[in-house]
């Protein structure tokens, strides 16, 4: 706790905390974090601060670093300076696994679920770590087996719900359609009963309809778990109804902070997306 | 009871054990009937090993999705050290059948034992790399056995590598005598010892499979990124499949071991390995009742066909390709699933007029 502080008071926060995160610690806590592969800088000084249950959005041009910041929260990189602190703990050398159970959850651009096991599974697949019941009586069926797979049945079974999943629990991840792929990578995300769970363009592929089920999934997993959700997203319209704080990034770095009418107005942000202003009125001469 | 039927898993596990305990009653029936030959009964250990060898590699190839070439040289483990043992243990334990599991458990935790230390190197590499490690890893077992001397006398049990480093006191007796191999082995297996092991190794297999550690072993094999991004600890678990694999490798080794009077290691070379995987490979990957009949079939044919001499293995090689055709060319699953569905109809055609004619 003692961290915390530390950090709460000589750096001051640009989000918009939730009157409810107020006096909370941060569930994740990023200090100038940066990689570099090769000569190539991708990330630099990369700070945020995302509140116990706050929506925050991460956005930017394409090849901004968005994704490679994912994957750096994730420990899938490990970052060249800087620091991530989760729940106070900084993440440095652990492994993605690691991470994970620590409370740090995803999904993928690029859909990754487990193809040729059903919907259920994929979600049990999630709640591994909390299942209790020793690699001995697995193998021998002795009652501690029927009693975990019972109750991780039960709590499957309510998340496949919660996510309007339950009527596809017993089909394979491989054949479902594509929207449905991606509300089950939200719930075996879920599963894993994280405190912060990152989403890595959750809109893509979308249709309008689709999307705006999407908008009202994302608050009903945070006031339902109470946990904060980041998320990348291109669909601003997604963004700016969803999230209560964005991050813009550009080139590797922070262009930008602030709520959604603060970013929609911010010059720096309309340069990153569609060019400098002069050069605009330039044309028109 | 009828909920555990409703699910697709265990009505599938529950088919595989009845095909094996019906297999046996009716092998039982035939051998009190004397209806098999010399020939026929010598192969129905054989049988019942490689059955648990394709099962146990499965879990590795077909549930894991790590191609083992290496099979071969755990089941070689398992043999020596079972026939070693059986002789340490012969005034022990006088009883032949608590004697033969005693020599299978020891053979299984060396085999075992030998998979976990080999697998922190190999482990580390995916895919064709790993097969090429297990491969290498095999030869040089089966060059190990063949350069073993190990002999028994009143002071205990000797190895070495060399011929003159056993030297046995009055009494003593050779067990493995390097490029000999294992003479005078008193034979233990039997046919039904071969049942019990199909039985335990299906019970291992199946149950890992359906547990949270099979799913965390699938989910690996499916996408591993994504496996981590869940917090499954993908070197742990792939090391426990492994490991699970070759202690039931070990134990069908000392089954095999102890069903001969003379053992050289040049039986546990790359073609025995290979063989495995041939039976796993058409079987299914990861289709556990696949092994069993895939195994049992492709063992007897060639010795079936042993009649026809030269063509023999022509003939193996052609039912290879048409049982490969058919159950992975997608034209003629396709033309399977047409005459299946067609069939269904039909029957439940017959059954609708069934009852319309009641009403």
């Amino acid at each position: 706790m003692a961290e915390y502080s530390k950090h709460m008071v000589h750096v001051p926060t640009y989000n918009i905390l939730r009157k409810q995160d107020m006096d909370k610690p941060p569930v994740l806590d990023v200090r100038n974090l940066g990689i570099d592969f090769g000569g190539l800088t991708a990330v630099d000084s990369f700070n945020i601060t995302i509140g116990p249950t706050e929506i925050s959005g991460l956005i930017g041009p394409n090849g901004a670093g968005k994704t490679t910041i994912f994957n750096l929260l994730t420990s899938v990189y490990q970052p060249t300076r800087g620091s991530i602190l989760l729940k106070g703990i900084d993440t440095k050398g652990m492994t993605t696994a690691k991470v994970n159970r620590m409370g740090i959850a995803r999904t993928f651009q690029n859909i990754r679920l487990f193809g040729a096991m059903t919907a259920k599974e994929n979600v049990k697949v999630g709640m591994h770590k909390d299942i209790k019941c020793s690699f001995i009586s697995s193998l021998l069926r002795l009652p501690p087996y029927f009693k975990a797979e019972k109750a991780a049945d039960k709590k499957a079974m309510e998340l496949l719900e919660f996510m309007g999943l339950a009527d596809v629990a017993d089909v394979k991840a491989g054949s479902l359609p594509y929207g449905v792929q991606r509300r089950l990578e939200i719930a075996r995300a879920l599963a894993t009963n994280p405190a912060i769970l990152l989403l890595d363009e959750p809109a893509a592929g979308m249709n309008p309809s689709e999307t705006a089920e999407l908008t009202d999934t994302i608050r009903r997993i945070r006031d339902h778990f109470q946990i904060a959700i980041f998320l990348i997203e291109h669909d601003m319209n997604l963004v700016m109804n969803v999230c209560e704080a964005i991050a813009v990034v550009n080139y590797g770095k922070i262009i930008a902070k602030g709520t959604p009418e603060q970013i929609k107005s911010n010059p720096a942000v309309i340069e990153a997306y569609l060019g400098k202003q002069e050069d605009a009125s330039n044309a028109e001469n | 009871m009828k909920k555990l039927w409703n699910n697709k898993d265990t009505r599938r596990n529950l088919f595989t054990y009845a095909l094996v305990i019906i297999a046996f009653v009716v092998v039982q029936i035939m051998l009190g009937g004397g209806m098999l030959g010399y020939a026929a009964k010598g192969f129905l250990v054989p049988v019942c090993v490689y059955i648990s060898l394709a099962v146990s590699l499965n879990l590795l190839v077909g549930v894991c999705g790590e191609l083992s070439l290496g099979h071969a040289g755990f089941m070689g483990i398992g043999a020596f050290s079972g026939i070693v043992m059986s002789v340490v243990l012969q005034n022990l334990i006088p009883n032949d059948v608590l004697r033969l599991i005693a020599s299978m458990i020891f053979g299984g935790i060396l085999a075992g034992a030998f998979g976990f230390l080999i697998g922190i190197p190999a482990l580390r590499l995916r895919g064709d790399y790993l097969a090429i490690v297990t491969l290498a890893f095999g030869e040089i077992l089966k060059n190990v056995f063949s350069n073993l001397y190990v002999g028994t006398d009143a002071n205990g049990v000797q190895f070495s590598f060399s011929a003159s480093g056993v030297s046995l006191a009055e009494g003593g007796k050779m067990i493995l005598d390097g490029p000999v191999g294992a003479t005078g082995i008193t034979k233990l297996a039997t046919f039904p010892m071969g049942f019990v092991l199909i039985l335990f190794t299906l019970f291992v297999v199946l149950n890992l499979i359906n547990s949270k550690e099979g799913r965390a072993i699938k989910a690996i094999r499916d996408n591993r990124i994504a496996a981590e991004s869940v917090g499954i600890n993908v070197t742990a678990f792939r090391m426990k499949a492994f490991v699970v694999s070759a202690f039931l490798a070990g134990m069908a080794g000392a089954l095999f071991g102890l069903n001969y009077s003379s053992l050289t290691a040049s039986k546990f070379n790359f073609n025995t390995s290979i063989n495995i995987l041939v039976f796993v490979v058409l079987g299914g990957m990861g289709n556990i009742m696949g092994s069993v009949i895939s195994a049992t079939v492709l063992y007897i044919l060639p010795e079936a066909l042993r009649e026809l001499e030269d063509y023999r293995m022509i003939l193996y090689a052609v039912v290879l390709i048409v049982v490969m055709l058919c159950t992975w060319s997608p034209k003629i699953k396709g033309a399977i699933a047409a005459w299946k569905a067609s069939i269904t109809e039909k029957l439940s055609l017959n059954k609708k007029k069934g009852v319309g004619n009641n009403g």
